[in-house]
Order: C-alpha cells, then structure tokens, then sequence
C-alpha cells in the first residue's frame, strides 16, 4: 500500500502531520455546507482516503527519518505546539485512518437508511470532527491540546450517538450519560494537566518527561497521575468506569458503533500510555506500583466480569459492547505486565480487536439494514437469509474467541506468554476462563445465526437478501483480514514491538 | 495545620465549589440540574487554573506606557509577545519586530527592555482557560440539546422516570 502514499507532492508530506488533522477540520464546514447527504458522504470518503494516505506516508517517514517534530506555525516546542509523530502514534494513526476510510465507505447505505435525509450532511459533518479529534489527540505532542482534542472528538461522538433516536430514542439518553461521564473523565484529565503543569511549568509532553526526570515526583505529580489515570480511564472504558459504554454502542447508528468500536476507545487508550510511559516514566515507584495493582488486577476482573455480564445480553450490540469493555480488560493486563514484551501484546491486542470489532459491528449493521433485526434471537437464520454477511461475522466471533488461523488467537498467544514470562499463573487462569466466556457468547450468537431456522411472518419464511456491495467490500475486507494477519502477523507484530521499544527502551 | 491551609487558601474555595459540582451531578436525578453540577464542577477547574497563574508581586501582564505612544498598530502585536515572560519577551518582541519597518523594531526592542524590569502574572493559564470556556460551552450547549430531545420524545427530564420508560419499553416489546 505505500505507493499510495508516493503520490503525495513533496510540500504535502512535509506538511503531513498538520495536514492529517488540518483536512478533516475543514471537510467538517464543508461537509455542513453540502446540499445533500450524498453528496457529503463523498466529501467525507475523500477526506477519509487522503487521511488513510497521509498516515502511510507518515509511516514511511518515521521508519525512514525516525521521530517527526513538527512546530505547528513554525514555533519551536516547548513553547510552541508541537505534533509529534514516532513509533508509538503510529500505529494508531494508521488505524485510525484506515478503519476510518473502511467505515465511510460502508457509511453511505447504513446512515441513508438509519438518519432523517435532511439531517445527513450534518451528520457526516459531526462525524468528520470526531474524526479530526481522534487523530489530534493521537499526534499532538502537547498535554492542553490533546485535552482539547480529545473533547472535540468527545462532543462530536455525544451528537452522532444521540443521532440514533430515529430508530429508537434510548440513545438519546445514552448520549447524556455518555456527555455527562465524558465530561467529567475530561475535567479530571485537565486537572491531572493543571498539575502537571504547576509541577513542571511546561505543556509540552516531552520536555515534561525531561523535567519531571530532574525534579523528581512529589505529591502534586502524583495527584496529577491519579487524575489522569481516572480521567483518560474513563474515555478508554476501562473496567469500574465503563458504564457509559453498553448504552452508547447499543443505540447510536450501526456505522457510528462500528467506527467508535474499533477506534475512538482505542485512541484514548493510547493517550493514557503515553502519559504513563512517556511522561511518567515506568520506573517511577508509584507507576510501577498502579501497573500491578491497577492496570493488572482491575484488567483481570474486567476480563472476567464484562464477559460474563455480555453471556446474559438479549441486545446483540450490546453483547458485543460489553465484550469490548472485556477486551479493553486484555490490553490493561498487557500493559500492567510492565514489560515491553506486555506492553507489546497489549498494543497488538489493541490493532486486532479494532478488525475483529469493526468486522462484527459492520455484520450486525448489515442484518439490521436488511431485517431491522438487534435482538440475538432474531438473528435467528441469519445464516441462510444473508449468507456473506453471516460469514463475515462468524470469522470475526471466531477471531473475538481466540480461535486458531485468526489474529484473536496470535494476540491472545504473545499475551499468555508475556504472562508466562511475569510468572503471572492467575493472569493465564483469567484469559483462558474469559476466552471460554467469549466462547459462550459468541456461540450464543452464532447458533442462532446458523442453526435456528429463520422466522416466518404471516406463513412466509424471510427471503434470501443480499447485503449492499457497498457494506458487504468492507466488512469482507476486515474479516479476511482477521485471517490474514494470523498467517502474516509480522507487520502487526512488528509495529507493536517497535511501539513498546520506543517508550521503553527509548528514555 | 492551620497554617498550611492559610497559606494555600485560594485553593480552598475551589475544591469545595469543584465537590459541589460533582455532587450534584451524582446526586440528582433532574438532567438539567445535573448538567449545571457539571458546569459548576468544570469551572472551579477553571479557577484552579487561574489561580495557579498568579504570581506574587506580579504586575497584570499587560504592557504598560506603551499604548500611550503608538496606539493600536502594529504594535498590538508586540505587545502580545513582550508578556509572555521577561526573558523571552525581548527575544520574541526583537525577533517579531525584525519584519516590521526599522523603526517599529526599535520601538519594540525598548518595550521588551521595559518589559524585563516588570515583573508580571503568568497569562499563559488564562489563555488555556479561554480555550476550555470554549470547551465547557460547546459540552453545556449539546447537553441542554439532548435535554430538550429527551423532553419531547419521553414527556419528563427526571432520571427515574426515563428509566421507567426505558424499562417498560424493554420488557413490554419483549414479546
């Protein structure tokens, strides 16, 4: 793919990471402008591809020139803003970028069929600037502005959340618990900032890591850690404090679920590592310590609770929603390893549970397109109603278990071996009991996919009826990737390794 | 003990406003009450912010006699640079002027030496503010929208009742 990101002129790529967040933004006010929703959605594609292409060309930069530093207006860090791109942003850049294209792509009949017409260029709209958010949070290299970014992301998703009402008016009130969590997981992050800054008198990210280095910590860096960890926490969904969660990605829009799935907790998720490993370094007592007792211990409970909480579901997205607050449990246990090997796996975890979850919440999107169908039951003969979508789905389940010939099972491999390496048996114990609880779940969806026959209304049996090719090449696309990447990890395994080693071995 | 909350005052006032917020927004169950508890909670964050720029002693960090002889021009933006603080101020103020007419850079260079002799109250905290008031007004505006939504399609704002509807609505289409 990286002769897409050749075709680049020169003064773009230089530009590239101002551009990567630049672009979006001004999509969103034309997007707004656009007469129709059509014609928004492809002001939205084009957006989403030249995204795509910038995040390839900036990995061809940083793997060719190493750590990019831009100075955004040509002020130099630490008193200018800095967005800075190296082995740790990058892979959620791509990710970003490239689910981002994915799911545009399957936007067009999802959202004509779930939003009011004259709402759908706003729609896209929103959409573009939560897409802008998630990329800033993940480039810029300055504490205050990744807080701004992320609530640009965060008051975006609120509105694009709440846009499901028009199928059912509980995500209006998902919305609001979600603004009103959101709110106060970023008011607690700008505190940890305020602190930090009190304590360093800098922004910037880097040159506060130098700082706190000489200084030391004292009890105003570590009440700052302790807002952070909450703060960030919160938008990642980590496990006590992922309530808003369920609700959210169970009532927005079917294309705003397979989107926020598959990035926006992700991107948060990324922001709390860097604070940890970056700013604070690991080596810090009390850092060392939350690895442990914090990230370890609550990973662990999360994997086992959220799945067997998702065992119970009756809403299949719900279900679903309450598995990714168990997988976020996976990658918490990777990182609390404390190990570069741990933090790796978690990393890796991460990228694949973004195909896996992206794959599932497209099908799900795809059956109720066709059917309007949300309940598990009614998936009921999915299997012979919507075959290819049905398949889709299954490959995806399997992945989400750890079935062998899909990533789930390389990601939940390198994880029990990190593990093993920590001596960790009760963290071994707790996958292979929460994989055998993902089993339970996805069974529970797939029988009745596969094996129940489908409903007939009215002594007629429901038709055979294929999705849109506009949903089926994307969903396809991630599903095979779910069995692609099994066979050839190293690109997935390489850029989590060189993640972890850029924050371990790099200070 | 005493001691050190006199001397930590300010912050007083400011973690009792922030629990206030923050109990509000737990404790009750109006959505429009709760969004105020929010705006309250995120604006002693504000203050927290504010009052961590004040520098004892320090001068507004605004340039004075300056104004007096140059009016608005080009000046204006000097003097955004000479306050940034005393040392950079003269760095950035020269380097700014540099593009400007010979004696525009003049007059900027003697502003920034001013500048040094005057100790000021660091703006930085005041201009992030600025940039979270945004923030906290953008939250407050969709919240309200949402609230109203929530109106016209349940007919009430209270928690329990929204719940009530929720749950009868699960439970009834269950079959």
């Amino acid at each position: 793919m990286q002769f897409l990101a050749d075709f680049l002129p020169a003064g773009m790529a230089m530009h590239a990471p101002a551009l990567i967040v630049v672009i979006p933004l001004i999509s969103a006010a034309l997007a707004a402008l656009m007469p129709n929703g059509r014609v928004a959605w492809v002001v939205a594609l084009i957006t989403a591809a030249l995204v795509a292409m910038l995040s390839l060309n900036l990995l061809g930069q940083v793997v060719a020139d190493g750590v990019i530093s831009y100075h955004m207006g040509g002020w130099a860090p630490p008193l200018g803003i800095e967005y800075r791109v190296d082995m740790l942003n990058i892979p959620l850049l791509l990710l970003v970028g490239i689910i981002g294209l994915l799911c545009v792509f399957y936007a067009l009949p999802s959202v004509a069929d779930e939003i009011a017409e004259n709402k759908q260029a706003l729609f896209y709209s929103a959409f573009l600037v939560c897409f802008t958010g998630l990329l800033g949070v993940t480039i810029t290299g300055d504490a205050f502005n990744l807080f701004v970014f992320l609530e640009i992301s965060s008051i975006s998703t609120y509105v694009i959340i709440a846009m499901g009402a028009g199928k059912d008016r509980r995500a209006l009130t998902a919305s609001y618990n979600y603004l009103i969590l959101g709110t106060i997981g970023a008011t607690f992050f700008v505190i940890g900032v305020g602190f930090l800054y009190m304590a360093t008198g800098t922004l910037n990210m880097a040159d506060m890591a130098a700082i706190l280095e000489e200084t030391g910590h004292n009890r105003v860096t570590q009440a700052a850690f302790a807002f952070i960890v909450v703060g960030l926490g919160l938008k990642a969904a980590m496990f006590p404090l992922h309530l808003w969660l369920p609700n959210a990605y169970a009532f927005a829009p079917n294309f705003v679920t397979a989107f926020l799935a598959s990035t926006a907790t992700k991107v948060a998720f990324y922001a709390l590592i860097r604070f940890l490993f970056s700013v604070f370094h690991p080596d810090v007592s009390f850092v060392e310590m939350s690895f442990v007792w914090l990230f370890a211990v609550v990973g662990t409970i999360a994997m086992v609770v959220a799945s067997l909480q998702a065992v119970f579901q009756t809403d299949a997205r719900r279900l679903l929603a309450y598995s990714s607050v168990a997988q976020v449990g996976y990658m918490m246990l990777g990182l609390g390893m404390g190990t570069a090997s741990g933090l790796s796996d978690g990393l890796l975890h991460l990228m694949n549970h973004a195909l896996m979850k992206g794959a599932l919440f497209m099908a799900l999107g795809a059956f109720a397109l066709n059917f309007g169908v949300r309940r598990v039951k009614d998936l009921a003969g999915m299997g012979k109603t919507m075959p290819a979508s049905a398949s889709a789905f299954t490959i995806a389940g399997l992945s989400l278990v750890g079935v062998p010939l899909t990533v789930g099972f390389t990601s939940k491999w390198y994880l029990v071996t990190a593990a093993l390496e920590r001596g960790w048996w009760w963290a071994v114990a707790a996958l292979m009991l929460s994989s055998l609880l993902a089993l339970a779940y996805v069974a529970r969806l797939l029988s009745a996919i596969w094996m129940d026959a489908p409903p007939s209304h009215h002594g007629e049996v429901m038709q055979r009826r294929l999705a849109p090719w506009m949903v089926l090449v994307p969903m396809s696309f991630l599903a095979l990737a779910n069995i692609y990447f099994f066979f050839h990890a190293d690109p997935l395994v390489w850029l989590a390794r060189s993640a972890a080693e850029a924050v371990m071995g790099g200070n | 003990m005493l001691e050190i909350l006199a001397e930590r005052f300010n912050y007083i006032p400011i973690i009792i406003l922030m629990m206030i917020g923050l109990y509000v927004v737990i404790a009750t169950g109006n959505l429009v009450k709760r969004l105020v508890g929010l705006s309250l909670f995120q604006t002693s964050v504000f203050l927290l912010y504010i009052t961590i720029g004040k520098v004892f002693g320090g001068a507004p960090p605004i340039l004075e006699n300056y104004k007096a002889d140059d009016g608005y021009g080009h000046g204006g933006n000097a003097t955004g640079y000479g306050t940034a603080d005393a040392a950079h101020a003269a760095d950035a103020a020269a380097g700014e002027a540099a593009g400007h007419a010979e004696q525009a850079a003049d007059h900027a260079v003697d502003t920034a030496h001013h500048a040094a002799e005057v100790l000021y109250s660091n703006p930085l905290p005041h201009v992030l503010i600025l940039t979270a008031i945004v923030v906290g007004v953008a939250t407050l505006a969709v919240g309200l929208a949402l609230v109203v939504r929530i109106r016209e399609s349940y007919g009430t704002i209270e928690d329990d009742a929204l719940n009530a509807a929720d749950y009868s609505l699960e439970t009834g289409s269950a079959e």
